[in-house]
């Protein structure tokens, strides 16, 4: 298991250490400054092995965290444990910095004795952790509310404490969405995936039982294939969405979900945490919609000059505008002037990024836009060829490019008298761009 | 709240203004001082003078007060633990506390002080909690087991610890029985045979139920348990799998990866013919996907350990191509391993797209990763035969890119190629030629040049390539200097005529000038080989070669079992078993996969890694007639023929008409040039050789008045790598002990003390039989010679080298790490002496494979001078003749670890310098015997000839008159070690 836990600053000065096995010594914390923060090489690997102690390694910003062992460990458990914690400290705290962490050393140190036993990571939600965790000392807690803490922090529903209490039960959902493309010269998608997250802001009453639907593929055919005596009201139902559903690759759930239930009848019913979470997150590859279509022509006029056209389609509802639409084209290193005239928005040449970035606010569905660009070139003598990477694009729109549709979501809460009905719900969608990517 | 002006105190005076501090009556002037002490603690400063202070301060009620005490304790008491005891009052009333919070917060802290006397106190405490109402309390005093036992293993057993965790697997909340199973997991690595964790049916159903509700963390305690379990059979490896594949979606990637692991496991037990089977199958594939969109580090141990699942089952991931391409910002751990999936999912139905991206990235700024794209392109032109053109002119593409290493990287790979498919695509070898001047890596050159040598009679101006690369040979890597004597062998096979010269010097270069002896054996090889029969000499070096295998990087198939079963771990990050970075006993229990039982697939055999060297065996038949040993010699030996007058012949040198009647009248080795050793005029040979022989005598003499021979010291660990400590040392062994006689000098100028040395495990077992003892601090330049005794005692793993020992050296300053090589006279045993019978029939007994053969040059001593020196070193003469002028020993040595090692010892004793083993005796058929019998054939053609260890029975002797050799031949039981044991006869021989 986790040997130690050291978190450095960029200097490679210790803010946080924590040994929690014998076989970790202090020349370990000096082992992982020499040879990762220190090394001249840029870091070739998150694990690294050095005289028989492996070292696993995030980076917030400047602070490095690392964990150390000696133990032939769960790799993959240790990172999840490395970016809880850091979860974990942003909740408390905020932002991952040096003075935050020099700010909260104690706090942190008393985190690192909860969370982290003897190596084994326990119970690191911070719902319960902020429940006793409160850097106020113990006030004269009752014995009531003690073992109120403790059945929350190891029972089953370790992410909600009971009697939460609404005056209005109220619920978001956000279908947040990021595309991902990858498109050759050509127009041809190499690689195009939508990876999706449902967050849910919930503020019910007492421990509420929901149920998420969604138009999943499998459920809807699932539905239409049911017995004769379904009702003809669930065919309607289903006429009218069918062709929408998609089919959902692969999905991971926020542990509050019951996955067994989900694999056996593919329904997603839960008791949410209070507050924000990110219920599921999904992926999806087939008849995604690509919000944009880039179309780039670079052509080099002899040794000295480039000249780049780029346009780029909007491809969907005409009544809906996309935002913040920023393309990325890449210039050559031995740039030494460029020329750019666009049709919409504004464009500029950033010398320090190596790219022309055109902005355009808001643009809507079905239409097109275009940039030019004269690039002229310094002489090199420099054999190697410009590696021409991909045009990349960022927007947002107000869609889920997968084609995902909130059902429902229905809340019950047998103990309290409210229902389904009282339920304020507000669903949102918003698709934003992930690596989308042309080459050109 | 702004506690980071605890950091930035660095007065003078601080310890004893802390002091008063928390000494102090005010409750926040104590708590600030707390924080700095931890705030010093922190960032390495000592601050353990202030041990009793602090602890005064234990006794408060300010819970995040106590919880800083406690932190000061754990790191400190176990340099001050008379101290420590001072906390053990607290630490028991606080586990009798009404609030769970700090029931468990005592029992937590307590089992980390890692003190003898208090974990004595510890006992009650842990026992209370362990059954307490509170289950919070329950889960913390459950890990506490561990802790106990990893201090005291033998305590928690007295106490009846590990019942009550046991117990605790089936206590009704799932996080203690997360907690417990994780405990009972640890305890059990180290005692692989116990059956702690008794895993039955019921108790992994009780198991799968906790999984449904635990934490994250506890789900993965368990899934990873449950993947050291066996099921009876596939009925019950499905119903488990059936109950684990739920965990696929969940949102911790390690949940997922230890499902995996547990599938892929229990997999092996399902017939294939099962729908199950294929439904498991398919759904493995989307979680496996869906990791790669985890953070990056996560994404890398993701993909590590698809690289071996993708081994393993390939048809997990085989239409998920796409999402292994790269990213233009992933991390370039990311890229590489991406690339190596690439190439491992390649077939015909995708190369397409396959080689697109390569191409593509063959263009990017990262060396390693383009090199790495590169060579992809031609492990798909090897794997996917319909892709091979398309690879090729890919090749050529980036070949007319010039970019240098891209270049050399293609030019290693288009040799692959040409290998793989023969006679295909050598239209490219013009384009190759021209990039001949801008190699300047070893590998593209050795490439480049086996491309030349291979080809050579298509090639018009190959002399002219080939000599131009001749004028550096000294320079050159060993690969390349290998390559360039085949390449140019090669050619004057091919083109006898005008290449004779060139062979000449390259053969001359190889024999004479050079000190490495794989090069040296592989020309006299081919020297001996072209001197006396060149057509088989072209049989073998123009040998058809055997086409090269499309996966050779694949993971051996054993290797790659274990490795399954270890998903989501470090091994499988670093494709290691866990023995090879895991220290001691822990976490080193072999793990195999479940054979298969209800298919009619034949059950993969559990493999069981040997290890070290086995161990020498008595032989049970002892030979009724005691004259054995004369029939042995009369087999082993030819009659001894004097020498062919070599000497005049080589005069000739550039005169010999090589080509007389065509490539035939090479036959017969006086005609053809022997190598220039051999001009050593016979006759002054002699008298120095005697002269010599007299002055080693003497010295002889002297050297066995002591024990066994020892080499002056050596420099192990410079003082630049260690911060000023320079070690030198040698070994020695005197009267049955062996020590390591070390110098210690301190170079640096502060003083050193605190000395300690530690040694990896190695093939003999050495260890430090007592501590490193320095007396008194060393000063800035000052030495000190100690001699630290060893024993044999210690874990053994086997080295490569056999005889290679890695040694740790601790001070005040840091730990050092070096390694070094022991001589293996050193293990040679005091009782090594066999007796006579017993030697025959163990020489006997030992196959015949298990000979090695070796020459000892130049060592004019006679045989008693001999056996003398080397019974001082303790190897025993069993028995002498002399047979037709030749002295004859049978030596017998024994190990440390008990293995036996015969010798013959063969002597020429008088005018030594003339005798030399003439061609009869050793024949070329003999020579390429041995060759085919060593399958190696193909290598002599191909890339990568190794010489294995009777190469040295190949030696330059077999061609040249020496001053005085003495033949020796080894058997023993393990094999591996006559390589050494010839060190060892040469090193005492020789001093």
């Amino acid at each position: 298991m986790i040997g130690g836990l050291f978190i450095y600053n960029h200097k490679g000065e210790v803010l946080i250490s924590r040994v929690y096995r014998d076989d970790i010594g202090r020349n370990a914390v000096d082992a992982f400054r020499v040879n990762v923060i220190h090394a001249r090489q840029q870091v070739r690997s998150p694990v690294t092995n050095i005289a028989r102690t492996s070292f696993f390694h995030v980076k917030r910003s400047n602070i490095w965290l690392a964990a150390v062992t000696k133990q032939n460990v769960n790799a993959a458990m240790v990172f999840e444990f490395l970016y809880k914690m850091c979860d974990v400290m942003a909740a408390y705290f905020g932002k991952i910095s040096e003075e935050n962490i020099k700010n909260n050393f104690v706090l942190i140190y008393e985190l690192l004795d909860e969370i982290l036993d003897f190596g084994y990571p326990q119970n690191s939600e911070t719902g319960a952790l902020k429940t006793f965790i409160t850097q106020q000392g113990i006030k004269s807690q009752t014995k009531e509310e003690q073992s109120q803490i403790t059945s929350q922090v190891t029972g089953q529903i370790g992410w909600r404490r009971e009697g939460i209490k609404y005056r209005r039960n109220e619920l978001f959902l956000d279908v947040l969405e990021s595309v991902n493309l990858l498109m050759s010269p050509q127009g041809q998608v190499l690689s195009a995936h939508v990876s999706g997250r449902v967050v849910m802001k919930s503020y019910l009453s007492g421990m509420p039982e929901c149920k998420f639907g969604m138009n999943d593929k499998i459920v809807i055919e699932k539905q239409g294939k049911g017995t004769a005596d379904e009702t003809s009201k669930r065919c309607l139902r289903q006429e009218s969405c069918g062709k929408q559903s998609i089919a959902i690759d692969d999905c991971t759930f926020h542990q509050c979900v019951r996955l067994s239930k989900f694999d056996s009848e593919r329904s997603i019913s839960f008791i949410p945490p209070d507050g924000e979470f990110e219920l599921m997150r999904y992926r999806t590859t087939k008849d995604i919609i690509l919000p944009f279509r880039v179309i780039p022509l670079v052509r080099e006029v002899g040794r000295t000059k480039l000249e780049v056209k780029v346009v780029i389609k909007s491809n969907f509802k005409p009544s809906l505008l996309a935002q913040k639409i920023e393309v990325r084209i890449p210039t050559p290193l031995n740039t030494s002037g460029v020329q750019v005239i666009c049709m919409k928005g504004k464009a500029k040449y950033k010398a320090s990024e190596n790219a022309i970035v055109w902005k355009i606010k808001r643009m809507a569905g079905m239409k097109e836009s275009q940039i030019s660009a004269e690039i002229e070139l310094l002489p090199t003598n420099d054999k190697k060829k410009w590696a021409r990477p991909p045009i990349s694009m960022n927007f947002e729109v107000p869609f889920a490019p997968s084609g995902l549709k909130v059902r429902y979501l229905k809340v019950f809460e047998p103990k309290l008298n409210y229902s389904d009905h009282d339920v304020i719900k507000w669903v949102r969608y918003i698709g934003r761009s992930g690596i989308y990517e042309t080459r050109c | 709240m702004t506690d980071s002006k605890y950091f930035t105190t660095t007065k003078k005076g601080e310890i004893f203004e802390l002091k008063a501090e928390l000494n102090s009556d005010k409750k926040e002037k104590k708590k600030e001082a707390v924080k700095k002490v931890i705030a010093s603690m922190t960032v390495g400063k000592d601050v353990s003078a202030l041990f009793p202070d602090v602890v005064n301060c234990m006794q408060t009620d300010n819970l995040e007060l106590k919880k800083l005490v406690y932190l000061y304790l754990m790191n400190y008491a176990k340099s001050q633990p008379d101290m420590a005891i001072m906390a053990v009052n607290t630490f028991v009333k606080d586990c009798e506390d009404p609030n769970p919070l700090i029931r468990a917060l005592a029992v937590r802290t307590m089992g980390c002080i890692r003190v003898d006397k208090i974990t004595e106190y510890l006992c009650e405490p842990l026992r209370k909690c362990l059954k307490d109402e509170d289950p919070y309390v329950r889960k913390t005093a459950a890990v506490c087991v561990a802790k106990l036992h990893d201090i005291n293993a033998q305590l928690v057993e007295d106490q009846g610890f590990l019942d009550t965790l046991k117990d605790l697997i089936s206590d009704s909340n799932p996080m203690v029985v997360a907690n417990a199973v994780a405990a009972l997991s640890e305890i059990a690595e180290s005692h692989p045979s116990s059956n702690l964790l008794d895993l039955n049916p019921q108790s992994i159903n009780k198991l799968l139920t906790a999984l449904n509700e635990c934490t994250e963390w506890g789900q993965i305690f368990i899934l990873d348990c449950l993947a050291n379990y066996m099921p009876k059979d596939d009925r019950e490896a499905q119903s488990i799998c059936e109950r684990v594949t739920p965990r696929l979606s969940h949102a911790n990637s390690a949940v997922v990866l230890s499902a995996v692991k547990v599938l892929m496991k229990f997999m092996e037990m399902l017939s294939k013919d099962l729908d199950y089977y294929g439904t498991l199958l398919k759904k493995l594939a989307p979680p496996l996907v869906t990791l790669l969109s985890a953070e990056p580090e996560l994404q890398y141990v993701a993909l590590r350990n698809i690289n071996l699942i993708v081994q393993k089952r390939p048809e997990i991931l085989k239409h998920e191509m796409k999402v292994f391409f790269v990213k233009y910002n992933d991390p370039i751990y990311v890229k590489l391993e991406k690339l190596d999936i690439m190439i491992r999912l390649a077939s015909q139905a995708n190369i397409a797209q396959v080689l697109a991206e390569l191409k593509e990235y063959a263009t990017e700024v990262d060396v390693d990763f383009v090199r790495k794209a590169v060579r992809a392109i031609g492990r798909c032109a090897i794997k996917v035969e319909q892709s091979a053109e398309r690879c090729v002119s890919t090749l050529l593409d980036l070949i007319q890119t010039k970019v240098n290493y891209v270049v050399q990287e293609a030019i290693v790979v288009i040799k692959d190629i040409f290998r793989k498919y023969p006679n295909k695509y050598e239209s490219v070898i013009a384009t190759l030629c021209e990039n001949l001047d801008s190699l300047d890596e070893p590998e593209a050159r050795a490439a480049m040049i086996w491309i030349v040598g291979e080809y050579a009679e298509r090639i018009d101006n190959a002399d002219e390539l080939l000599e131009s690369f001749l004028e550096g040979f000294h320079d050159e890597s060993t690969q390349v200097q290998l390559q360039l004597l085949t390449a140019i062998v090669k050619l004057f096979l091919k083109k006898p005529t005008e290449t004779q010269e060139l062979v000449q010097q390259v053969l001359s270069l190889a024999t004479q000038d050079s000190d490495n002896p794989d090069l040296r054996d592989r020309g006299y090889i081919y020297w001996r080989l072209l001197s006396t029969d060149p057509v088989a000499a072209k049989e073998v070096v123009l040998a058809e070669k055997p086409l090269i295998s499309e996966e050779t990087d694949l993971i051996e198939p054993t290797l790659l079992d274990e490795l399954i079963c270890y998903i989501g771990t470090l091994a499988s990050v670093y494709h290691k078993p866990p023995s090879a970075f895991v220290e001691g006993g822990r976490g080193v229990v072999h793990k195999s996969l479940p054979p298969r039982t209800a298919s009619s697939e034949s059950a993969e055999s559990p493999e069981t890694a040997p290890t070290g060297a086995p161990p020498g065996e008595q032989p049970d038949v002892i030979p009724a007639q005691g004259d054995l040993l004369g029939d042995l010699l009369n087999l082993d030996l030819g009659p001894p023929v004097s020498g062919p007058p070599l000497a005049t012949s080589s005069v000739q040198m550039g005169a010999v008409d090589l080509l007389g009647g065509g490539l035939d009248s090479l036959i017969g080795g006086t005609n053809f040039v022997a190598p220039p050793t051999a001009a050593v005029p016979a006759n002054l040979g002699a008298p120095i050789g005697s002269g010599l022989s007299d002055l080693f005598d003497l010295t002889s003499g002297v050297g066995t008045l002591s024990g066994s021979y020892v080499a002056p010291k050596a420099v192990w660990l410079p003082a630049m790598k260690a911060k000023g400590l320079e070690i030198s040392g040698t070994f020695t062994r005197q009267v049955g002990s062996i020590s390591m006689d070390l110098q210690l000098t301190n170079k640096a100028l502060q003083v050193m003390t605190d000395f300690a040395i530690q040694f990896n495990r190695n093939s003999f077992g050495l260890a430090p039989a007592a501590p490193l003892q320095v007396h008194a601090p060393l000063s800035p330049n000052q030495t000190v010679e100690i001699s630290l005794p060893l024993s044999t005692v210690g874990s053994v793993m086997k080295m490569e080298p056999l005889n290679n020992l890695q040694v740790a050296v601790k001070n005040n300053i840091d730990v050092f790490y070096f390694s070094t090589l022991y001589p293996l006279h050193i293990l040679f045993v005091e009782d090594g002496k066999m007796d006579r019978q017993m030697f025959l029939a163990t020489w006997k007994d030992i196959p015949n494979e298990n000979e090695a053969q070796f020459q000892i040059r130049d060592c004019p001593l006679n045989a008693e001078a001999a056996s003398s020196k080397l019974q001082s070193s303790n190897i025993f003469t069993v028995a002498k003749r002399n047979v037709e002028g030749q002295d004859m020993l049978y030596q017998s040595l024994k190990l440390t670890n008990g293995i036996w090692v015969l010798a013959e010892l063969r002597i020429q004793p008088g005018n030594p310098s003339c005798t030399a083993w003439p061609s009869r005796h050793c024949p070329s058929w003999v020579l390429l015997a041995v060759l085919v019998g060593g399958g190696l054939w193909r290598g002599f053609g191909g890339g990568n000839f190794r010489l294995p260890v009777f190469g040295c029975c190949m030696s330059p002797s077999l061609l040249v008159p020496v001053v005085q050799d003495l033949e020796l031949s080894l058997k023993c039981r393990a094999p591996e070690v006559s390589q050494h044991v010839y060190q060892a006869y040469e090193t005492i021989l020789k001093n």
